[in-house]
């Protein structure tokens, strides 16, 4: 995030830094503490999941004859007696987005020591993301309600409830766990863990605010896969 | 890690963050308008996509601190993603190919 600094060891930019990092003999990713390195290595595996997902759905849906269900209409919402396209879907992107900017600027003042506002920032994003799987929640029963089963759907190509089910189940299997993880990260700021250099009960690292960067690497991550389903299963 | 001397991390100005904030709202404002006009063909995909990247960017570059990491890093992340959309480009042209193939021998035969 910053740059480093390592005694005896001369830091390039851009690409020749790059490959001297690399054969340098030494840890890989410079001034990154190794914690974040794997976080980012567990998100790469993870985008693989989802490309697994996201391609099986393109392919599905690309090669039916059969005509596929207009998420527009499938996915719109009564509000006050009108028919609106995609609302609740609007509004879970709406509240994503919102909660990965509270997390961003919770990891801002994490780095700054700034304990108080850093937990209330984590915990808005906690909440956040509780508001977001309620609403799928909503969405899921909704849909259920409405006859759209993994195997049949009343409004067209049968594959349609099968990859709703799982790319969005999917992903908010990943938001549920996110949440847990947020209201664990929110007391242990509040407690001053990351102040005091606490050990955690998962790892006998000491406590630091970069965990909260690498919790928030995640949370990051989980409304940038939104932005794809949203565009490829929602908008397309 | 032991050799990295230990000292307060720089943090980014308050106003970086809210300006990309500000911008993915617009943003998903914007990719919701093409649904809601309901814009089709060529200009609604391709306003998707535009949309999508630049929102992916956006959230990859500055939420997620890519922009500034070094490039050991932001190398071995970005090139298995773009191997993986040139996966995605596959399939799609090799859905097509199956469509094309089922409707074929579905109305003509493969006598």
């Amino acid at each position: 995030m910053s740059e480093p600094k390592i005694e005896g060891y001369k830091f390039k930019p851009g690409y020749s830094g790059m490959a001297a990092d690399t054969a340098s003999d030494q840890t890989m990713f410079k001034g990154v503490h190794w914690g974040k390195a794997m976080m980012w290595i567990f998100l790469l595996s993870d985008t693989f999941i989802f490309s697994c997902f996201l391609i099986s759905y393109m392919k599905g849906r690309g090669s039916t004859p059969e005509e596929w269900p207009n998420p527009s209409e499938v996915f719109a919402l009564n509000a006050f007696g009108v028919p609106v396209p995609l609302l609740l879907i609007a509004i879970m992107t709406f509240v994503l987005i919102t909660s990965s900017g509270t997390m961003a600027l919770a990891v801002k003042y994490g780095y700054e020591r700034n304990r108080k506002m850093c937990g209330w920032l984590i915990l808005a994003t906690a909440l956040g993301g509780l508001t977001f799987v309620g609403m799928q929640a909503f969405e899921w029963s909704k849909l259920i309600h409405e006859g759209v089963r993994p195997w049949e759907n009343p409004f067209g190509a049968p594959q349609f409830g099968s990859f709703f089910f799982m790319i969005t189940g999917f992903h908010g299997t990943h938001v549920s766990i996110g949440v847990i993880f947020l209201f664990i990260y929110a007391y242990k700021t509040f407690a001053g863990h990351y102040d005091e250099g606490k050990r955690g009960w998962f790892t006998s690292m000491k406590g630091d605010y970069v965990e909260i960067e690498i919790l928030g690497l995640y949370w990051h991550f989980v409304d940038l896969v939104w932005v794809f389903i949203f565009a490829f299963f929602y908008l397309w | 890690m032991s050799e990295i001397k230990k000292e307060q991390t720089t943090t980014h100005k308050i106003g970086i963050y809210l300006w990309i904030w500000g911008l993915l709202f617009v943003l998903s404002f914007f990719s919701y308008m093409v649904d809601w006009y309901q814009f089709q063909g060529l200009l609604r995909w391709s306003l998707i996509l535009l949309f999508m990247f630049l929102k992916a960017g956006l959230i990859m570059a500055f939420f997620m601190h890519l922009f500034w990491e070094r490039y050991a890093l932001v190398n071995v992340l970005l090139w298995p993603m773009t191997a993986i959309a040139c996966f995605v480009g596959l399939m799609v042209a090799e859905g097509k190919y199956t469509l094309f193939s089922r409707l074929f021998y579905f109305f003509v035969g493969g006598q």
